[in-house]
């Protein structure tokens, strides 16, 4: 349990650092993605991967988020590589289209791993 | 849920498996949402469109109301067609299936109100009122956009809103307009709104 207990202690790194990616050579449970592990950066990967590109107010409204909050997250999914935004002007309305990009979606696979492998390291 | 959650507690040995299934039906629940949430076909629609915009010019070639109904019926079995076909091909595209999650889901909200308009058009044109038929197809159909995208997105029941103000239009207008509503509810709305989710939430 030690192990997984250190496999997810922080559940986001602070904005600006390098994602810690998984490091499986410490043992049988890798650790989690800390950029993806974030609760609403987790929703946003998980809705793109889903759906891809999903606009700002869409994903606004799908996971019942903030301006602030969803801004953040989104840039700090950018600034890890998982997301790409596209702005565009409809008019003079801005319009933020975003869709995960290869490296999120093999990130948030990763991510699906790693918690499967969980559940079964928990299970024996 | 907490996304503090797999932190471990001082006092407890932490389930962190548990925590992990809660995060992978999360997970599962967003991307159900997401699915759901765009769902709807736009270019299905845009066929939709063309489709009944053929049917209206053909239809005002009809001598007798039959034949101005056998028009529609047929219209409306290719347009239901183009539609499952196109939200199957949207849904398989998400790495879902018609009969699967969210799809499943708007097609069993959409087909309470249809059911009701298949079964109201047998009652009406046996009574050969057949003048009452546009209103209350947009109406209906109207509805059933409205429940079935209640959680799509926004335009998806703004679309079945303005269906349903074009059948409350038609059933207080002169009969005669019947089929240039139906052109402009089944064929102008559905070409317009397609387009927009076409474009804005992937085909």
């Amino acid at each position: 349990m030690a192990r997984a207990r250190s496999s997810s202690s922080s559940p986001a790194a602070p904005a600006g650092r390098a994602p810690r990616r998984a490091s499986p050579a410490r043992g049988a449970v890798p650790d989690l993605d800390r950029v993806i592990h974030e609760r609403t950066r987790l929703a946003i990967v998980a809705a793109l991967a889903a759906q891809s590109p999903l606009s700002f107010r869409d994903l606004k409204t799908l996971l019942g988020a903030t301006d602030g909050n969803l801004s953040v997250h989104a840039r700090r999914l950018e600034e890890a590589g998982y997301v790409a935004a596209a702005k565009s002007f409809e008019g003079r309305i801005p319009r933020t289209q975003y869709r995960l990009t290869a490296d999120g979606r093999r990130a948030f696979e990763r991510y699906l791993d790693h918690l499967e492998a969980l559940v079964k390291h928990a299970r024996g | 849920m907490d996304p503090t959650r797999f932190r471990s507690q001082p006092d407890q040995p932490p389930d962190v498996g548990g925590r992990a299934i809660d995060n992978l039906r999360f997970i599962r629940e967003t991307m159900e949402k997401a699915i759901a949430f765009t769902a709807v076909p736009g270019w299905g629609g845009v066929g939709m469109g063309v489709t009944a915009v053929a049917a209206a010019l053909l239809s005002t070639l009809a001598r007798t109301p039959e034949e101005w109904l056998g028009v529609w019926l047929v219209e409306a079995f290719v347009a239901f067609s183009i539609g499952a076909w196109a939200m199957a091909r949207k849904a398989r595209r998400a790495g879902a299936t018609l009969f699967s999650g969210p799809a499943r889901r708007f097609l069993l909200m959409l087909s309470p109100p249809l059911f009701a308009g298949a079964v109201v058009t047998l009652a009406l044109a046996r009574a050969g009122q057949t003048a009452l038929l546009p209103g209350m197809w947009l109406l209906l159909y109207g509805t059933a956009v409205a429940t079935g995208g209640a959680f799509a997105v926004r335009i998806v029941p703004a679309m079945g809103i303005v269906f349903m103000l074009l059948g409350c239009l038609t059933l207080v207008c002169p009969p005669s307009w019947g089929t240039a509503f139906l052109a402009c509810g089944f064929g102008g709305l559905q070409i317009g709104v397609g387009v927009v989710i076409a474009r804005r939430h992937g085909g």
